[in-house]
């Protein structure tokens, strides 16, 4: 119609104005304005801790302990004990979480099927992830410190309780993901489930699994209510996760930010670029081995 | 119907074993293996069997014969259980939540279904190519070692062999040959299922179910996999589910042919084996008017 009356030869092929238009472009004004809105607490953030926290990052600082008084500077002493304590207590939840987490979402994906049992825990571990994360520390801390002590390994098994629901969660996702015919691919060749779970649907899942595993770990790094109870934050280091009170990052910038003291207060800054640094650098991990495992899959 | 130590017997054959031993005829114990090809000729006798999933019959009063070194072709509209009669063949309806089969099938003698048979051991010696071709997500040599090597076969020299004579049997070794650490989905459809076909003739298997693998394959990659299933028919049994009734009359020696039973009053649909014959007979001569009004275009 629009062919007739206009004076060019061929048929209009601009959209024609109107309703329609309008709404594409409110929709698109929309997209552009919420992801500004996102970008700048971003931004902000980074920016702030990383313009705070640069001038007092050192090696001494990541190293030297014990983590001086709030009176001290901050050119004094660092927070070696802390760094320390979140490799200890993260790397133990970890080696308790992750498995589990592993070995529970391929129970809930590749055995339990619709079971009574699967759908079950498949229910509660939903619920774990929604349990705030102070009330999972005063868990630990009145079934496990109260009776034996405060201790780094107590802390890692309230990081693990943290950390074991996201990981089934991420896990049975990336299961769910494995094409049914990869299976059955398997199964025709004589493979046993164990067989076809090993060899075929975990290799096809490795790479979201260790993402997923990966970005629970950088979460439960810098959790800091379930610490509070669990580990006691002292300012010396202890290499032992099994015994006595132990510290860690974020329980170290709580201690610090809240103090009146200026020297304490830009070790907490410092403090915080650190955990954002092992984040990113643990993200980038994730990052590099997704693509690692997925090269066949292209 | 077999006697009890028949049973036993023959169960025991389908038993997991590390390396199963050829099936040995129950009837007369004294025959060598190789013998045994020309004493004993049918493959799978399918008796009164219905499947069934859950309350719902699928599949209702099939029974056949596959005969060895022969190409069988399952044919019929949309529906009909074409696929799910191939996949009781190697029990892969096992996976299916509710699926039950009543009647007898019997492999080689062996009570499919019998109490003691594991799917495994069954499915070790007969194998399936699927309808879209499914190559693990791992370099093309590792997909054609895959079977081999969960049977427990590590040595490299004879993975190396057994790969290299797979891919030749399933006519794609010059196309992968200086390529097999590359993915195998890399390849292209033709290609990809010709792998999959090289996979599962890696591990020797009695007998390969097809099940449509040409449906989503153009005409040249088509005609090469028909031409290399007439190449390996001699070495083994070829089951295959066709939509496409000039393949089963270019590559086949009996066809089945399979229609649907609508139920009015619950409005479902089962499936029923119309007729089941030579090829030639199927397309030229049936005998039932729903044969006849299928292959001649009629209907369906």
């Amino acid at each position: 119609m629009a062919a007739i009356t206009e004076p060019q030869l061929g048929p209009n092929l601009e959209e024609p104005a109107g309703w329609r238009r309008t709404k594409n472009r409110m929709a698109t004004v929309l997209m552009v304005v919420s992801f500004i809105l996102v970008i700048i607490p971003l931004v902000f953030v980074l920016y702030t801790v990383v313009a705070k926290g640069i001038k007092i990052i050192s090696w001494s600082f990541l190293t030297s302990g014990p983590i001086p008084p709030n009176v001290a500077p901050a050119d004094v002493g660092g927070i070696g004990p802390a760094v320390l304590g979140t490799i200890e207590i993260v790397a133990l939840a970890t080696a308790m979480a992750v498995p589990l987490g592993v070995l529970g979402a391929i129970y809930l994906n590749e055995y339990g099927g619709k079971g009574v049992l699967a759908r079950l825990i498949g229910f509660f571990s939903d619920v774990m992830t929604g349990v705030p994360s102070i009330v999972m520390g005063l868990f630990i801390f009145s079934i496990w410190v109260l009776h034996f002590q405060f201790s780094g390994f107590a802390g890692a098994l309230a990081l693990g309780c943290l950390m074991l629901p996201v990981v089934i969660r991420s896990t049975d996702e990336m299961l769910k993901l494995v094409p049914n015919p990869l299976r059955e691919g398997s199964y025709a060749l004589g493979a046993s489930k164990a067989r076809v779970t090993v060899t075929v649907v975990l290799p096809a899942a490795i790479g979201g699994i260790v993402s997923g595993a990966l970005l629970a770990i950088a979460r439960a790094a810098g959790e800091t209510a379930p610490l509070l109870f669990t580990i006691l934050t002292v300012t010396t280091a202890n290499p032992n996760p099994f015994s006595g009170p132990n510290t860690s990052l974020p329980s170290q910038i709580f201690a610090n930010a809240t103090s009146p003291y200026v020297g304490a207060q830009d070790r907490a800054w410092g403090t915080a670029l650190t955990l954002i640094v092992i984040a990113f650098v643990l993200m980038i991990t994730a990052r590099i081995i997704t693509a690692r495992f997925s090269r066949f899959s292209r | 119907m077999e006697t009890p130590e028949q049973n036993v017997a023959a169960d025991s054959q389908l038993t997991e074993t590390a390396k199963p031993p050829l099936p040995k005829t129950t009837t007369e114990p004294q025959v060598q293996p190789e013998q045994y090809a020309a004493a004993r000729e049918s493959v799978f006798d399918v008796e009164n069997v219905s499947i069934y999933y859950s309350a719902f019959r699928a599949v209702t009063d099939v029974s056949l014969t596959v005969h060895e070194n022969e190409i069988t072709a399952f044919i019929g509209p949309s529906g009909c259980g074409k696929t799910t009669v191939l996949r009781t063949l190697n029990r892969m309806n096992d996976l299916v939540a509710g699926a039950r089969v009543e009647g007898d099938v019997r492999y080689r003698g062996a009570s499919l279904y019998g109490k003691d048979v594991s799917p495994i051991a069954v499915r070790r010696r007969i194998g399936m190519v699927f309808q879209k071709p499914n190559p693990f997500p791992k370099s093309i040599y590792d997909n054609v070692a895959y079977g081999p090597r969960i049977n427990g076969e590590h040595n490299k020299g004879k993975l190396n062999e057994i790969v290299e004579r797979s891919l030749h049997q399933a006519a794609l070794w010059d196309e992968v040959k200086d390529r097999l650490g590359k993915s195998g989905l890399s390849l292209s459809g033709g290609q990809a299922q010709r792998l999959c076909i090289a996979r599962t003739l890696a591990v020797e298997p009695d007998v390969v179910l097809m099940d449509e693998p040409c449906s989503a394959l153009d005409p040249i990659a088509t005609g090469a996999i028909e031409d290399l299933m007439k190449e390996i028919k001699s070495r083994y049994t070829i089951v295959i589910v066709t939509h496409n009734m000039q393949q089963a009359t270019r590559v086949s020696d009996r066809t089945a042919f399979f229609s649907v039973l609508r139920n009015e009053k619950s409005d479902t649909r089962t499936g029923v084996l119309v007729e089941y014959g030579p090829t030639e007979k199927i397309f030229h001569d049936p005998s039932d008017p729903r044969t006849e009004a299928y292959v001649t275009g009629q209907m369906g």
